[in-house]
């Protein structure tokens, strides 16, 4: 570990002497991104447009930056398709080329993780299938019924235990530290990146029945394999996916008149065997415990998928419209998609009996045809009528073909990588590449990354960071080693964004308004210092080394080397004037000139830098 | 010593910076101020589903007894034992509430039984959302009903505290595009640098956020920083609850001593937030002592804590609580109570017409519970709340406030004064 650490060093020793060059030559210009107004600075900037124009066809491809510089486009690529710069990344894209950079991040098989696939080792949960994590982290109320105590003496032994790791939470809480370790750690940046946004996109919430056991094998069968895949294989995976059944309850609905007929069924079997043994037929089925029997648990309004009866066939189950709703207004068409009430009612039924095995224990999809609505649905103007399980696949592969789908996807796509408000032209691009090539998301990012607008000045840094990716480009660009990520996680909640825990199946908003308000401000401020000063529990910065010197003997030069470092050397003269004011404020003065060893100039800089505005940015 | 932010500011850096903004800052800070005769409006969330029936007891209804065998809560007693709190001969309060009896008999709280969502869902997931977003059965409303009451009133120049969240999220109910802050505890609502370097670090900050180009941080960054210096004042005051009021231990009584604080620090407060979670008795719920007995105190003295230490300020105040969904009529295998329907909600306040429990009671005979198995609604939550965004807070938009909802001023409770 100190080898590593001290290499890291050499590299910033290096990059400083490059970096001091470059600002010298661009301290300049830093000013337009931030402030365009005034004719100087126009004229500053066409200066610079001209000289961006002449970036190298080695580093640029042919990728369209007429605005940028490289620095710039270098700095925006990493803020965009990565969580932000690790020390030495931008001399090392630069070395390489921007575009095959980008390249190998579209295809991230191409890329060795393997240093990353080592330390998520310490995560069992992430690899074990949902039937196994509901027995290794078993619910205290089935846990003590299975040792056959009650469920206080089964809290007390948990308490009592040293290792607390048989508790349901910690499936997500080594979710959630995986999470943040990848996002820092891995070199599939763009993998991460999508990752996150297609998770939200099709968002379940762990705290919702047992969903918690059920997201490890969500996030890695169900949407990680198809991040840059097709759209089509996305939207199928997530609509088996017993995840997502639960969450927005599918796996319940059923179609009322199929149901009857079933119900009367079973009915009618149960008196032919009374008949004919003159006994109770639940005796013969029932060889786990009887739901109907005092004291056992009996679940809340979860009937056994084509088992209704057994004393709650009073309750006769009906359609359920949540997930065929939210499948078209949030996964598919978008809600000026073009729907009516009576498109979600039809699609609803048309994916009636998709629904899962023992959710409980062992979930799997499941398709049950006794509750299927056997009826031709009209969805859309098309009819459905395929049969059984056919019914909902045909209405997924309609819904993947609408033209709504494809400009919906391609706007989220868009609002998420290039601006809260993106072109329209851009998107309606997008939108085109969707239809034509049947929904493949590598394809729809390339239109994307191959637009202008994606790298115009406009769109430089337009974006607020969420607090995910704030705590992760803090953690990047500080070169800061996670030991234990637990409080970066606590961290991440705290800034307003607590991971897999949000409860509407929106997901997390991505624009501007939902994350800026004064807690949350005021808590990424804090972040910063605690990170900064050497107190966030799990993670080291050491940042003497960071900014390269020794001692708080040149104050000026720390300035210099957090603004490189930090923020690329881009940033506004006010708030570089700002920095350097504080570091001739007495009481830093005369901390320093207490105990030169602290480094507290340097803890203050890096704190404040890491709470300006321009770090809030992406 | 330490170097007070304002200073900082005069000396220098506000001249450096061109502080154009400063003026209209503190114009606000001094308008925020000068509004003592405000209402306000504190909302409680009970989340986990109360068990609305063994809180606001029907002891007059015979089949609450035969449903219950060991939780009910027996009726009012003459000798001394624990049993219900009469409240008017057929309902009473669970004896843990002992310290709320007095309010409601000094007309203080009034009580709705009976109410809940027209929405049928008995997730906890659902229930805290549609009654949070005000939109019973609609997944894609956007903001929270508290928040949209926010914009609809809207104030040229309102404070920072104008709505706040006691907790580390905003919740649903606040969520929107009207300002409002999420604020865990005022104690740490400041910049958490290290002693040496506090100074510099608020005030670089300050200065940042003052200075930069960027307008939507600007405008935040302001915010914060006068909410910090607004807040550093009421801080400063160390705070005693007043008429010898004495809160509980606990996050709960901290969070609503703390509400009480900023409503007597006079800074703009309009609407609070603030929850309590536990409430889910699936099994050995209690009867007059056990698991909701004990959350029951916690509640019932926070609130006349609350009450005391307000004084005569409550005459301002109304606090509403909620609670997703009530529990099943009959207890279950395990001496709990599984999701059901209809619950009860608490209205405190000067302006209220207390005494009284209001509401049409639908019966515990079979053939009058929901779905055969639970207290019936009778009354939509919204009618409450829409009664206190009206009447309490002044605002005829309730068609706003609550979309989808038709106000009927007829079926008017009249919970609080005109």
């Amino acid at each position: 570990m100190p080898a590593r650490r001290r290499r890291h060093r050499q590299n910033d020793y290096a990059w400083t002497g490059f970096l001091a060059g470059v600002f010298l030559a661009a301290g300049l210009f830093v000013a337009p991104s931030l402030d365009a107004s005034g004719a100087q600075q126009h004229n500053k900037e066409k200066k610079k447009d001209k000289k961006a124009a002449q970036l190298s066809k080695a580093f640029r491809g042919k990728l369209p930056i007429t605005e940028l510089s490289e620095d710039e486009a270098t700095l925006h690529a990493l803020n965009r398709l990565a969580f932000g710069p690790r020390p030495g990344d931008v001399e090392r894209i630069k070395n390489l080329g921007l575009e095959k950079w980008i390249d190998a991040q579209l295809h991230p098989d191409s890329l060795d993780d393997r240093t990353l696939d080592t330390r998520l080792e310490d995560y069992p949960a992430l690899k074990l299938s949902t039937a196994e994590l509901v027995e290794r982290y078993p619910n205290a109320q089935q846990a003590a019924k299975r040792a056959g105590i009650t469920l206080e003496e089964y809290k007390r032994r948990m308490d009592a235990e040293a290792d607390k790791s048989k508790a349901p939470r910690e499936v997500v809480l080594e979710l959630s530290e995986a999470k943040i370790l990848r996002a820092i750690y891995s070199e599939r940046q763009l993998q991460e990146v999508m990752t996150d946004f297609w998770f939200n996109h099709f968002n379940v919430f762990a705290a919702k029945g047992p969903v918690k056991w059920m997201l490890p094998d969500y996030e890695r069968e169900v949407i990680r394999p198809h991040t840059l895949g097709k759209f089509r294989d996305l939207l199928y995976a997530t609509a088996k996916s017993p995840a997502m059944l639960f969450y927005l309850d599918n796996w319940l609905s059923a179609d009322p008149k199929a149901y009857a007929q079933h119900a009367k069924e079973i009915e009618q079997r149960r008196q032919r065997f009374n008949r004919l043994f003159g006994g109770d037929s639940r005796i013969m089925i029932m060889s786990r415990p009887n739901p109907n029997r005092p004291n056992f648990p009996r679940p809340q309004n979860r009937p056994q998928p084509g088992q209704p009866p057994q004393g709650q066939a009073k309750q006769p189950r009906g359609l359920n419209e949540n997930y065929g709703r939210e499948l078209m207004e949030l996964h598919t068409l978008g809600v000026d998609g073009g729907y009516t009430q009576n498109d979600v009612t039809q699609a609803a039924m048309a994916l009636t009996g998709w629904t899962m095995s023992a959710p409980q224990r062992n979930p799997e999809f499941q398709f049950d045809e006794k509750i299927h609505g056997a009826e031709p649905k009209l969805v859309l103007g098309h009819t459905i009528h395929a049969g059984g399980m056919k019914d909902g696949e045909e209405l997924l592969d309609l819904l993947v073909t609408q033209p709504s789908t494809a400009h919906f996807i391609s706007t989220k796509l868009a609002r998420k990588f290039v601006s809260d408000t993106p072109p329209v032209a851009l998107v309606e691009r997008m939108a085109r590449t969707f239809a034509d090539s049947d929904g493949n998301i590598r394809e729809v990012m390339k239109t994307m990354i191959y637009s202008p607008e994606f790298w115009s000045r406009e769109t430089y840094r337009a974006k607020i960071k969420t607090p995910f990716e704030l705590v992760a480009s803090a953690l990047r660009t500080t070169g800061a080693h996670v030991e234990r990520p637990i409080a970066l996680v606590m961290w991440s909640a705290r800034i307003g964004e607590p991971l897999y825990a949000c409860q509407p199946p929106t997901g997390y908003p991505d624009k501007a308004e939902a994350w800026v308000n004064s807690g949350a401000l005021l808590n990424r401020l804090n972040f910063g210092i605690v990170l900064a000063t050497g107190k966030m529990n799990g993670a080291q910065l050491d940042v003497s080394a960071l900014l390269g010197q020794d001692s708080g003997t040149d104050p000026d030069a720390v300035l210099t080397r957090a603004v490189e470092v930090l923020l690329g050397g881009q940033v506004s003269a006010e708030t570089r004037a700002v920095l350097q004011k504080q570091l001739n404020d007495p009481q830093v003065l005369q901390a320093m000139f207490d105990d030169p060893v602290k480094n507290v100039d340097a803890g203050m800089i890096t704190g404040l830098v890491l709470g300006s505005p321009e770090f809030q940015r992406r | 010593m330490t170097i007070s932010r304002r200073v900082f500011l005069k000396g220098g850096g506000v001249a450096m910076l061109g502080f154009g903004a400063m003026p209209s800052f503190l114009a606000r800070t001094v308008e925020a101020t000068a509004t003592p005769n405000k209402k306000i409006l504190v909302a409680l969330f009970q989340r986990g589903a109360m068990d609305g029936l063994n809180v606001v007891v029907p002891f007059g209804e015979p089949a609450y007894y035969r449903m219950r065998p060991s939780i009910a809560i027996p009726q009012p007693s003459r000798t001394g034992e624990l049993s219900a709190l009469d409240l008017d001969g057929f309902f009473g309060l669970h004896p843990s509430l002992q310290a709320l009896q007095p309010l409601f008999h000094d007309r203080q709280l009034a009580i709705v039984q009976a109410v809940g969502s027209p929405d049928n869902t008995r997730s906890h997931f659902d229930a805290q959302d549609y009654m949070e977003s005000g939109t019973p059965g609609v997944k894609s409303t956007e903001d929270g009903w508290l928040n949209r009451y926010l914009q609809q009133q809207k104030e040229e120049q309102s404070s920072p505290f104008r709505a706040i969240a006691m907790g580390q999220q905003m919740p649903r109910m606040l969520q929107g595009t009207a300002p409002a802050l999420a604020i865990p505890d005022i104690r740490q609502f400041q910049v958490m640098a290290p002693g040496q370097m506090s100074g510099a670090m608020s005030g670089g900050f300050e200065a940042l956020y003052a200075q930069t180009v960027d307008h939507a941080l600007r405008g935040t960054g302001q915010e914060t920083f006068e909410a910090i210096d607004m807040l550093k004042k009421i801080r400063q005051q160390n705070y005693q609850p007043a008429n010898g009021a004495q809160y509980p231990k606990g996050r709960f009584a901290q969070s609503l001593q703390q509400i009480a604080q900023m409503i007597k620090g006079n800074i703009g407060l309009e609407v609070a937030f603030l929850d309590l979670g536990g409430w889910d008795h699936h099994v050995n719920e209690g009867s007059v002592q056990g698991q909701l007995s004990n959350l029951l105190r916690e509640f019932g003295d926070s609130l006349a804590a609350f009450h005391k230490d307000m004084g005569e300020t409550m005459r301002d105040v109304t606090l509403v609580t909620m609670s997703e969904f009530g529990r099943t009529a009959a207890e279950n295998g395990n001496r709990g109570t599984d999701h059901g329907h209809a619950n009860c909600m608490f209205v405190l306040g000067g302006d209220v017409l207390g005494g009284k429990v209001y509401g049409k009671w639908p019966g515990l005979e079979r053939e009058h519970l929901y779905e055969g198995r639970d207290l019936n609604v009778t009354t939509d939550f919204r009618q409450v709340l829409g009664e206190l965004v009206q009447i309490h807070l002044g605002n005829n938009q309730l068609k706003y406030v609550f979309p989808g909802f038709t106000y009927d001023p007829h079926k008017a409770l009249g919970l609080v004064r005109a």
